[in-house]
Formats: structure tokens, C-alpha cells, sequence
């Protein structure tokens, strides 16, 4: 079998835990307002590869990746859900580390056991809430959240350990209210093990102009890190007031 | 041969050192303390530090207001004893010694050449006392002058089309360094003995061979004796051992300023000395005789002194090294052959001089990286490169094997074990220039002259990977013969005129010599090849006007390739892609076995590197369009870099490509400049990559909350 991969890079830092080769999947069916990566949204373009074709890549230099592993991001992975599965049964059958990055968009909550057999495969899944409420989700990125939450809630179920990745832009993830929410709900999930608060930036911005679409938060400011600081504060709060209840239970 | 163990030796581990012969090494592994530990131990900079760097910065900036040059010697040539003490502030100084009568006064070197000399001090508004002009040139000659006088004019030619480029013929070759620890070690007068010794035991059959060594003998128990006039001027008896730390840093670093006064080398390393200080500074803070912020300042005040050492250059000089380098290499760290890592305090001491006198590209702190250094060190020294950009690796796992573990870096990336092995350094060729020539028949593509031989160019509409690997490998031939030679005149005359009197009395008798040679535009080379073989490549051709020194078309030569026409895309050398990093892999090679077909002079073992960590800039200027699609004036990647922008999967794959370069074929060292902004090494300051422990986090929240309940 085949993927459609934008690209690869060998030296991934911020990926996931140690130094990782990270493979970025074509396709994706957000459109979130800040997206960094509007190249790899479009499905079926990139280069056709096997799985086999990645794995002699990062075995070639696997030296450099003794603490890391291989990283599948893109766009949207789980869009080809059974490449990626075919990638990592055979990463693990090599005792790589992987390690998913996505947004969570593609779990179908009615049919979870198709599911399965990829999560038997994967190490760490780092999934991005892009807002927890729904609404607001659907503006800021063209979906809804349910699935994505419902994602998170099913890999707590499956024992799949789980890094929580927020950004906080401008007037869109800025409440501290909504900050706490997100904390209660990810506060939810027993596998948790880390929470990335991004600030903002815009370095996708000339992407957007090589592209020639026009990109959406024009007029926004980045954010220092000061504000993710303090954000991620507030969502450890929302964690720690979920956790009081399910202590009390 | 030593009489007996020198009193200031007290406490030492004797050994083969301090009974049979000068062994700095043995010293070193007998007697030094390997540090496991972190740097919470390591102080900030003392009172006087600060002040005399202040005074330091305000000296530069005045410097900097100046055009570049603060003061120059115009009439004194500089020896090692030809000037009075020079200080800062004499008071604060625990380190002292200038190349002058005080700092920032660059001294009057004419030995390599009276030109050289001239002109830099009339780039600046000196100018050279007539009567030190009429010496040299009338009555004393210089190397410049010797190298010319034998030059062939296909040399002469080669030069100025800059296909061999940065030859040491009109200035110091540099890179030898000497060994003065021994200084520290022993004292100047068992040195001498040493000599004398040597002298006594050498061949008696006078070939011209031996009647060299023996002047040179001769000539290197003279600077030693100058040598310790430097000391006496300063007010130090350095005939006998150093006794304390403080002595020991003194006495070692009146070795290297003996070197600098005598020679403007290109490259003028210190050699590997923090873990041997190390030994004094242990012994010293053992006796309770001084404090660790004595040590750090003991340090901060050497690295300050090396930080001041300076040339007169002429900007041309400094255009090819982008600046005023003197390459004051110190290597750190490394393990030894037994396995046991080299990092003690004062590696950590030697580092930290970046945050006590701020980031500076000299001395150049280069690190001997081996996977067995101490965990603690290694990330001290990721820190210290995060925070300040300054710091050099090199593989000591790789070159251990060649060198053992009591070498150095000469430069960048030479290495050579330090008092046993010297090098003859040749700067390079440049081999995308090369390429050109095979295309246009040893036709120059910016001037339009016959330099090399005039082989077939190439024919057709499209260039023939077959055909221009036949025709390259042909010219290298011809260039790797014409290179050697030209080094041969140049090392033949520098050792004759510009002798290194003092850097040589610090090694051994029966030195190993390398004859270095280079290689620039490897990585042009190697994707031009690749757009050869695997894309498709017009020549464009054109009539070239040739042009005399003023300016005149002399004659046309017709149809010279000066272009290119790519059409498709090739694999290019940065991506860990082997179709184009086994041409890199084959230049690397092919091009070194044609060097060691060449005689050398006085048996030099050939090596080579590919090394141009900043003359890339000024070769681009001179290398015409390349196959590649790279334009003229676009320079060359630094080194066995990628070509900048090329590498596009990411720094792992980018370092591979380098890494398949074969050392065994380019020893003198493979450079490869690495830039990366921190936040993508990693999430240094843990803010956003928080790992949660819920565990913890639960605990807290029942506790936060029975708190509010009270």
C-alpha cells in the first residue's frame, strides 16, 4: 500500500518526546483559521510512498533517534487511516516509538472498534483541541468538536497515553472561562500525560501568500509566552477542579 | 635525563614525565582529576575582571571608531624580545604580557613579506619606517620573495585565476602549534638541556638534510633563550618550573606570546590546555593557596589575554576570512585511550569565561565530543552553545583512533598531536572551478584564458555525465600535480625565511609532518554532477573578452561555456540521498589519491580538508556559473556544507550527507557549519512542553482545597 506524503523531516525536536522523524501526511478536511501548513491540506497530492520507502529512512539514520521515534502529522493522518496503520504495525514490529500527531477529526464515535486494531500500534497520540466549545470550534476551524472529544475520551478508554496541545490565539482561545472548560474536560482523561499551550504565531503567513489564499487572521498579533503561560495556568485549574470531583466520587 | 624531581614538582605523580623525557601527556594522565559534576561550582567574574574588560571593551570600541587599527608598530620588528612590557592595568592583571609595548598595538612582521607588511600599514595611514623597507628588500629577503622567485608561471597563473586560492606565500602559514605546557612543565632551562641533547645525538653526516635540522636545532635553543628574556622583561624567571597555578598559566601563555610576537600566522592555536592547568589549580586549591574565584579569574584573564591577540592584516587579507581571525583554537575535553573521559573543572572553567567576558569568537572553544563524555558536561555545553553561539565540536571518538588522546585542533578542524606532530598548512583548491575547466578545456570562464592544460572541451548541446567525469578526473590529475608543487615552493621558502623558531623548540626533535591540502566547493561540485547525470544540462557558450592589467581587450577567446541550461530536477547532496552524496563520497577521494601520487616536501604526509569556513564567500566571487544552477558571485557553501537552501529534509538527513564524507581521505578535518535557532533543538525552557503528572496534580487539588476549607 501506498500514502500520499507531503514530506518528511529528519530532525523533529517539538514532535513529541527526543529527537524524531517526523512524517507529514497530504490531506486534511480542517480549515483552521491559523493553520501553519495550508500546503498539506489539499487530499491525494504530495508523493506516493510505501510504508517500507519511510522506515528504511529513519532506519538509515536511526543513531540520531535512540531517545525519539517516528512522528505521523500533516495534515490529517488518520485520514489514511490504513497506510498509517500499515506504518506503524511495521515501525513496531522495528520497536520504534511512534507517536500521532492530529487533530482527532476523522474518529467516528459509532464505530470505534475500526479504531482498534491502529491504537494497538501507537505509543502517544498528541491531540490538538482547537476549542472546547462547539461553536466557536466550528468557526475557528470549519468542524465540529464532538468527534474530537469523543476521540480523546475513547483513547482514556483504550489506555493510550495522551499529550494535549491547545493554542492560544487572540480573541478566539483567549477566555480564561473557556480555558478552565477545556481543563475539566481534558482533566477527564486518565491517560494524560502532558499539555502544550502554544502561543500564537504567524509564521504560516507567507505560506498563505505563496498559495495565494488569503490568510484569515491578517490583523492578528502573535502572543508571547507570558499569555500561554498564564493560559495554561487557567486549563491546569479547570484539570485540578475535575479531578477534586472525580477524587470526591 | 632530569637530574632529579624538580622542587616545584611537589606533589605530583611522578613518571616517565619527570624521569626520562619532556612527556606532557604522561604528566597529564598521572596526574589529572576527571570532574563528573555540574557547574554550580563555577564563580562569576572578580572585581579586577570586570574593570580590565571594561577597559578591553572600551579599547575596542576606539579601535572600531579607528577605521579598525588602533596603533601599529612602524619601526621595530617584532622578536620575542624586542619590546618593553605592555599592560593593561598592571595593578589587576594576574595574566600579563602583549605582543607590544602595550595593547592594541599590532606589531611589524615583515618576515613572511615586506608588502604584506607595507600595505597593511598604509590601509590604515602607517607607514613602514623606510630604513626596516630598505633592510628588506635589500638585504634581508623574505619569504614572499623566495616563493616568487621559484614560482613557474603556470603557478603564477593558477593563483591569479584563483583556482588555488589562499596560499600562505605572501603571509605566515600558521597551524603549528606548539607545546607550551611544556613551559609550565619544565621550566625554560631543562628545555634547553633537552635540546642541547638533541642537538648532541643528531646524524654527523652533513647532507643538506641534516645540516638543516641542526640549524634549526640551533635556531630553536636561541628562542628558547629569548624566550626567557620574554620572561625576565615581565619580571618572571621562567628558567625554572612553574610552582603554583598562577605560575603555571604565566609561564605557559609567555610560550604562546613568544609565538605570536614572531609569527602572523593564519592560524595560531593555543593548543589543549585547560585539564593540564587543571593539575596546578587542583594542586593549589588542595593546599587552601587560592580560592575558586581565583582560579575562574586566573582564566577569565589568560582567555582575555588570548582574546587580545593581533595582526596587522591588509583588508584583502580580512575579506577572505570575513574579519581578523587568529584562530586561537583551544581544544576541550575528549576521553583518553583507556577509556577514561578528559573533562575536569577547568574544562567547565575555560567554557564559562563566555559568560564572565561575554561571547567572542576567540580563543575558538572547540569541544573533543566523544558519546562518553560526562552527561553534566554535555549539557553544560549545549547551554553554553544555546546561550552563546561560540562553541566548535569535533569528533574525538573519530580521532582518537589517528591521534591518540593528547592532540589538538590547529585552525578549524587540523588536528595533530600536540609537540610530536606539525602541519604545512596548504590552504585549497578549488575543485568547482575545476569542473569548469574540464568543461572549457583548462579555458578560465571568468577571464578567458588558457590556465590549464588545453584538454578537449566539451562538445554537444548537452553535457555527458560520462564525458565530463573523463574530462574532470583528467584536469584534477593536472591540478592535484600543479598544487603539490606550488606547496613545495611555499613550505621549502617559509621554513628558509620565516622559520617557527619558537613553536618548534616546543616539540620533539623528529616531528611527524603533515602536508595539508584542501578542497573547496565540494558540495557545488556534487550537485553539478547529479544535475549532469540526472537532470538535463545545457552549456550556454559565449565569447569572452580577455583583458590586460589596464583594463584593454587584448584578444577574444570564442566559445567558452559560461552558462548553464537545467532542465528537470536531481538529487542534491544534503538530503541523505546516496545518488548525489557518492559523487561528494568519490570527489573526496579521487581527488586525494591524485594528491598522494605527488612528492612532498620534506616527507609530509599528505591529508586534506574540506574546510572553507569563510573564504567561501570571496571563492564565489571568483567561480564562475556552475552546473548546478548556482550564479557567479554566489558563494560557495561553507565547507562540506550543503548548498545553502538545498537541504530540505531536515537537519539529520543534512548532517548524514556530510557525515559519509570518508576521513580516512580527508583528514586534515571536514567542517560543516550548523546553524539552528534553539527553540527547534527542543523545548529548552520546559514552559510549554509541561509534562503533567495527575497523580501529583490530583494531590494538589484535594489539598488546595481542604486549605480554602480552613
Amino acid at each position: 500500500m501506498q500514502g500520499y506524503i507531503h514530506s518528511t523531516d529528519s530532525f523533529g525536536t517539538v514532535d513529541g518526546p527526543g529527537v524524531r522523524f517526523v512524517i507529514f501526511f497530504a490531506g486534511c478536511q480542517m480549515r483552521c483559521l491559523y493553520c501553519h501548513n495550508p500546503d498539506t491540506w489539499e487530499s491525494g497530492t504530495g508523493t506516493l510512498m510505501t510504508a517500507d520507502e519511510l522506515i528504511q529512512a529513519y532506519e538509515h539514520n536511526k543513531a540520531f533517534y535512540r531517545n525519539g521515534g517516528i512522528t505521523a502529522t500533516g495534515g490529517e493522518p488518520m485520514m489514511q487511516l490504513d497506510f498509517l496503520t500499515e506504518l506503524f504495525t511495521l515501525a513496531k514490529q522495528k520497536k520504534i516509538h511512534t507517536c500521532l500527531d492530529t487533530s482527532g477529526i476523522c474518529f467516528n464515535p459509532v464505530c470505534p472498534e475500526k479504531y482498534d486494531k491502529f491504537l494497538s500500534v501507537t505509543d502517544l497520540v498528541m491531540l490538538d483541541i482547537k476549542h472546547i466549545n462547539d461553536e466557536k470550534h466550528q468557526e475557528l476551524t470549519g468542524q465540529s468538536n464532538k468527534n474530537i472529544l469523543a476521540f480523546a475520551e475513547h483513547l482514556s478508554r483504550k489506555n493510550i497515553p495522551v499529550w494535549i496541545r491547545h493554542v492560544i490565539v487572540p480573541d478566539w482561545t483567549d477566555s480564561p472561562e473557556e480555558q478552565n472548560q477545556l481543563g475539566y474536560f481534558i482533566g477527564g482523561l486518565k491517560t494524560l500525560k502532558a499539555l502544550d499551550v502554544l502561543p500564537y504565531h504567524d509564521m504560516g503567513k507567507t505560506k498563505y501568500h505563496e498559495l495565494g489564499i488569503s490568510y484569515p487572521l491578517e490583523d492578528v498579533k502573535p502572543v508571547d509566552k507570558e499569555t500561554a503561560v498564564q493560559a495554561r495556568e487557567q486549563i491546569i485549574k479547570g484539570i485540578k477542579k475535575r479531578l477534586r470531583e472525580e477524587h470526591k466520587k | 635525563m632530569f637530574k632529579n624531581f624538580a622542587p616545584e614538582w611537589e606533589g605530583f605523580e611522578p613518571g616517565r614525565w619527570s624521569n626520562t623525557s619532556v612527556n606532557v601527556r604522561d604528566f597529564i594522565h598521572k596526574n589529572y582529576t576527571p570532574y563528573d559534576g555540574d557547574e554550580s561550582f563555577l564563580e562569576g567574574p572578580t572585581e579586577a575582571t570586570t574593570k580590565l574588560w571594561e577597559q578591553v571593551m572600551d579599547l575596542s570600541r576606539q579601535e572600531r571608531e579607528a577605521g579598525g587599527v588602533l596603533d601599529m608598530d612602524t619601526k621595530i620588528i617584532s622578536t620575542i624580545t624586542s619590546h618593553g612590557p605592555g599592560y593593561l592595568n598592571k595593578d589587576l592583571e594576574k595574566i600579563v604580557g602583549f605582543q607590544t609595548d602595550k595593547p592594541f598595538k599590532r606589531s611589524l612582521q615583515p618576515f613572511g613579506g615586506i608588502r604584506m607588511a607595507q600595505q597593511a600599514c598604509k590601509e590604515y595611514g602607517y607607514e613602514v619606517d623606510p630604513e626596516v623597507v630598505e633592510i628588506f628588500t635589500k638585504y634581508r629577503k623574505t619569504h614572499n620573495q623566495g616563493v616568487f622567485d621559484a614560482y613557474t608561471p603556470e603557478m603564477k597563473l593558477a593563483r591569479h585565476a584563483a583556482i588555488l586560492t589562499g596560499l600562505p606565500d605572501a603571509y605566515g602559514r600558521g597551524r603549528i602549534i606548539g607545546d607550551y605546557r611544556r613551559v609550565a612543565l619544565y621550566g625554560i632551562d631543562m628545555l634547553i638541556e633537552d635540546k642541547e641533547h638533541q642537538k648532541a645525538t643528531h646524524f654527523v653526516r652533513m647532507t643538506s638534510k641534516n645540516i638543516r635540522l641542526r640549524e634549526e636545532l640551533s635556531e630553536q635553543i636561541n628562542a628558547l633563550k629569548d624566550l626567557k628574556k620574554l620572561g625576565e622583561i615581565y619580571g618572571f624567571d621562567i628558567s625554572r618550573p612553574a610552582k603554583n597555578a598562577k605560575e603555571a598559566v604565566q609561564w605557559l601563555y609567555f610560550g604562546y606570546l613568544a609565538a605570536v610576537k614572531e609569527q602572523n600566522g593564519a592560524a595560531m592555536s593555543i593548543g589543549r590546555t585547560s585539564t593540564f592547568l587543571d593539575i596546578y589549580i587542583q594542586r593549589d586549591l588542595e593546599k587552601g593557596l587560592i580560592t575558586e574565584s581565583e582560579a575562574q579569574e586566573l582564566i577569565d584573564h589568560f582567555i582575555m589575554k588570548l582574546r587580545l591577540v593581533k595582526f596587522a592584516r591588509t583588508p584583502e587579507y580580512n575579506s577572505l576570512f570575513s574579519g581578523d581571525p587568529t584562530w586561537v583554537t583551544e581544544s576541550i575535553g575528549g576521553v583518553s585511550v583507556d577509556g577514561q573521559h578528559m573533562v575536569t573543572k577547568n574544562s567547565f572553567r575555560y567554557l564559562n569565561t563566555l559568560n564572565n567576558l561575554g561571547t567572542a569568537p576567540e580563543p575558538n572553544m572547540t569541544i573533543l565530543w566523544s558519546t562518553r563524555l560526562p552527561i553534566n558536561f554535555k549539557r553544560f555545553c549545549a547551554k553554553m552553545s544555546i546561550k552563546s553561539s561560540s562553541i566548535q565540536y569535533e569528533n574525538d571518538d573519530m580521532m582518537r583512533v589517528t591521534h591518540g588522546d593528547d592532540y589538538a585542533i590547529a585552525c578549524c578542524v587540523s588536528s595533530m598531536r600536540v609537540g610530536k606532530e606539525m602541519q604545512f598548512f596548504g590552504a585549497r583548491a578549488n575543485l568547482a572551478k575545476c569542473l569548469l575547466y574540464a568543461i572549457n578545456g583548462g579555458v578560465d570562464e571568468r577571464l578567458g584564458v588558457q590556465v590549464g592544460p588545453k584538454y578537449r572541451p566539451v562538445e554537444g548541446d548537452v553535457l555527458d555525465f560520462d564525458d565530463v567525469m573523463q574530462k574532470y578526473d583528467d584536469m584534477m590529475e593536472w591540478l592535484a600535480g600543479l598544487y603539490v608543487n606550488t606547496l613545495n615552493v611555499i613550505h621549502f621558502m617559509h621554513d628558509k625565511y620565516s622559520y617557527e623558531r619558537v613553536q618548534m623548540a616546543l616539540h620533539d626533535r623528529d616531528v611527524k609532518r603533515y602536508f595539508a591540502t584542501g578542497i573547496a566547493g565540494l558540495s557545488v561540485v556534487a550537485d553539478s554532477l547529479s544535475a549532469i547525470k540526472y537532470a538535463k544540462v545545457k552549456p550556454i557558450r559565449k565569447d569572452i573578452e580577455v583583458k590586460d592589467k589596464a583594463g584593454n581587450v587584448i584578444s577574444v577567446t570564442k566559445n567558452v561555456v559560461v552558462d548553464y541550461e537545467i532542465e528537470g530536477d536531481f538529487p542534491k547532496y544534503g538530503n541523505d540521498d546516496d545518488r548525489v552524496d557518492q559523487l561528494a563520497v568519490n570527489i573526496v577521494r579521487t581527488f586525494m589519491d591524485k594528491i598522494r601520487k605527488h612528492h612532498t616536501y620534506r616527507d609530509g604526509v599528505p591529508t586534506m580538508s574540506i574546510l572553507t569556513i569563510t573564504s567561501n564567500v570571496v571563492y564565489g566571487k571568483k567561480t564562475g556559473n556552475t552546473p548546478d544552477g548556482r550564479k557567479q558571485g554566489i558563494p560557495l557553501a561553507p565547507g562540506a556544507n550543503p548548498m545553502h537552501g538545498r537541504d530540505t529534509h531536515g537537519a539529520v538527513a543534512s548532517l548524514s550527507s556530510v557525515a559519509k564524507l570518508p576521513f580516512r581521505h580527508a583528514q586534515d578535518g571536514i567542517s560543516n557549519t550548523f546553524s539552528i535557532i534553539p527553540d527547534a533543538l527542543g523545548k529548552n525552557t520546559r514552559i510549554f512542553a509541561g509534562d503533567l503528572d495527575i497523580d501529583r496534580l490530583a494531590q494538589e487539588a484535594i489539598n488546595e482545597e481542604s486549605e480554602e476549607n480552613n
